[in-house]
Order: structure tokens, then C-alpha cells, then sequence
């Protein structure tokens, strides 16, 4: 039943999807972060999606769902204000500030919740397909 | 002599059968269109639809129809399967993903109307050989 499959890969695209969202949500809310004791302020996180074959056994090649495979740290260098009173400041009287970048964020964010109404209405989509299919042949 | 009452419908059948599939691959597509790497594919239709009624009579081959076999490099064969032919990327991008989202939106939707148009004409043609089958006196 090859129509159910749109289903798995249709799930699987939106749950990778919401996982990304939920990372740009994390960052966005880390924008602001200052460094703590340790002298380590939050960075920024990235998922980075992968093609998940979800086909039969022996031939699997058809439906291609996505899978968040890793969720990777942004190794950039934090923001450094130079803020001598800040509690936070450090011997020289900078501040470091997480690294993420808000406008990037927010691109992201409107990737994501296209691509997450993209599979949605795919999935609505095939629901009324299949609806039709099983009304086959009766109200004729 | 049930045969000849069915065998208008294999047509249709078929079609169906390669709709239903075109269908998911488009939503493959449309599911990694973030995917870094992913290449879009999809198929000729009407050629697939001509392998498969060319394949002999030999029934619906579509249940074996799904794997790649055409394109793998230890070249599967079968003569009914749609052969998978790989999406160029209308525009150029860094992570070699060729999935072009209006292309796929809009064979998504076209499949997806073509599908209902096959649905309606079996249901036209199951409802011919029911009036066929109905006597005279039955309204």
C-alpha cells in the first residue's frame, strides 16, 4: 500500500522539522546570554538533517523520509562587549555574550515552519486521496 | 467471462497504482527539501504507464515495482517499473540539495487532482457495467 508510506515519510519530515524549530527556539532564547563562572556562554545549536530510506525490505529506495542525525555546536567565538560594571565582566572588562545570531535565527525559524506547513498539507492531501480511494465504487 | 467484465478496469488500475506511487515520491521529496545532499526524483509517467501495460498480461506489476532496480549499479532489470530519473537543482546551492520546492508543489498538486480524475473514472466505469448488469424492471 504504497499511499500509507506518505504518511511515515510526511511524520517523519514534520517531527524533524518541529525539532528544528525547537532548536531555533532555544537559541533565540539564548541570544542574550552572558558567559557564567566558567567562562563558557551558550553557543549556538544547528540539527543536521538526514535522508532515512523507510521503504520495504529489498526495496527501499522509493520513500525517503528525514531524520535529525546530529545536532551540532556553533564553534564561532561568542560576542565580547566591553562592559567594566557588568557582573560578568572579566579581567579585562569584557563580557562574552553567547553566539547566536538573532537574524540568522530567524530565517531559520521561517524555513522551518514553511517546510513543517509544506508537510502538513501534503499529508492532508493524501488523506483525501485516500478517502476517495475508499469510496470506490459506491456512491456511483 | 468475469474477465472480460474486469479487464477494462486493469487500464485504470494501473494508472492508479503508478499515481499512488508518483504521489510518494513526491512527498519524499517535499519531506528533504532541507535535506543537505538530497537529489529530487521523480519519473515519466506516461512512459511507465506504457511499460506497464507492454509488460504482458501478466497482472499488476507494481507490488515489485518500488526499488530502484533500473538505476542500481548492480542493475537490477524489470520491465514494468518506473524507471527514477534524478531532478536537476533550478538553482544552484552549496548543500546539493536539487529539490526546487515549486516544481514539487505544483507536480504534488497536479498528481494529486490526476489521481481523483483515474478514481472517477473507475467509479464511471464500475457504475456502466452495474447499469449493464441491471434488468429492465429495476428502474
Amino acid at each position: 500500500m504504497s499511499m500509507m508510506k506518505i504518511f511515515d515519510v510526511a511524520g517523519s519530515a514534520v517531527s524533524a522539522q518541529s525539532q528544528r524549530l525547537n532548536v531555533v527556539a532555544s537559541n533565540l532564547a539564548n541570544a542574550d546570554t552572558v558567559a557564567g563562572p566558567d567562562g563558557q556562554a551558550y553557543k549556538a545549536r544547528q540539527v543536521v538533517f538526514q535522508t532515512v530510506l523507510m521503504g520495504e525490505q529489498g526495496h527501499n529506495d522509493s520513500a525517503a523520509g528525514v531524520r535529525v542525525s546530529t545536532v551540532r555546536e556553533d564553534q564561532a567565538q561568542g560576542r565580547r562587549v566591553h562592559d567594566p560594571k557588568h557582573p560578568s565582566a572579566d579581567a579585562d572588562g569584557y563580557v562574552t555574550y553567547s553566539n547566536v545570531n538573532a537574524v540568522e535565527e530567524m530565517v531559520n525559524m521561517i524555513s522551518a515552519s514553511r517546510s513543517y506547513q509544506n508537510s502538513i498539507e501534503v499529508m492532508n492531501t493524501a488523506k483525501s486521496l485516500m478517502q476517495k480511494t475508499l469510496q470506490m465504487g459506491q456512491q456511483v | 467471462m468475469i474477465n472480460r467484465l474486469t479487464s477494462t478496469l486493469d487500464f485504470q488500475t494501473r494508472a492508479l497504482g503508478l499515481r499512488a506511487e508518483r504521489q510518494r515520491l513526491i512527498a519524499s521529496n517535499i519531506a528533504n527539501a532541507d535535506t543537505p545532499g538530497y537529489v529530487a526524483r521523480d519519473f515519466n509517467f506516461a512512459q511507465a504507464l506504457q511499460q506497464a501495460n507492454g509488460g504482458g498480461s501478466s497482472g499488476f506489476k507494481l507490488a515489485d515495482n518500488a526499488a530502484l532496480a533500473a538505476q542500481t549499479p548492480d542493475g537490477g532489470n524489470g520491465s514494468a517499473q518506473p524507471r527514477l530519473n534524478y531532478a536537476m537543482a533550478s538553482q544552484t546551492n552549496l548543500d546539493g540539495n536539487s529539490v526546487d520546492m515549486d516544481r514539487e508543489r505544483a507536480s504534488f498538486a497536479e498528481n494529486a487532482l490526476k489521481y481523483e480524475s483515474t478514481l472517477r473514472f473507475i467509479n464511471s466505469s464500475v457504475k456502466t457495467t452495474l447499469d449493464a448488469m441491471k434488468s429492465h424492471n429495476q428502474g
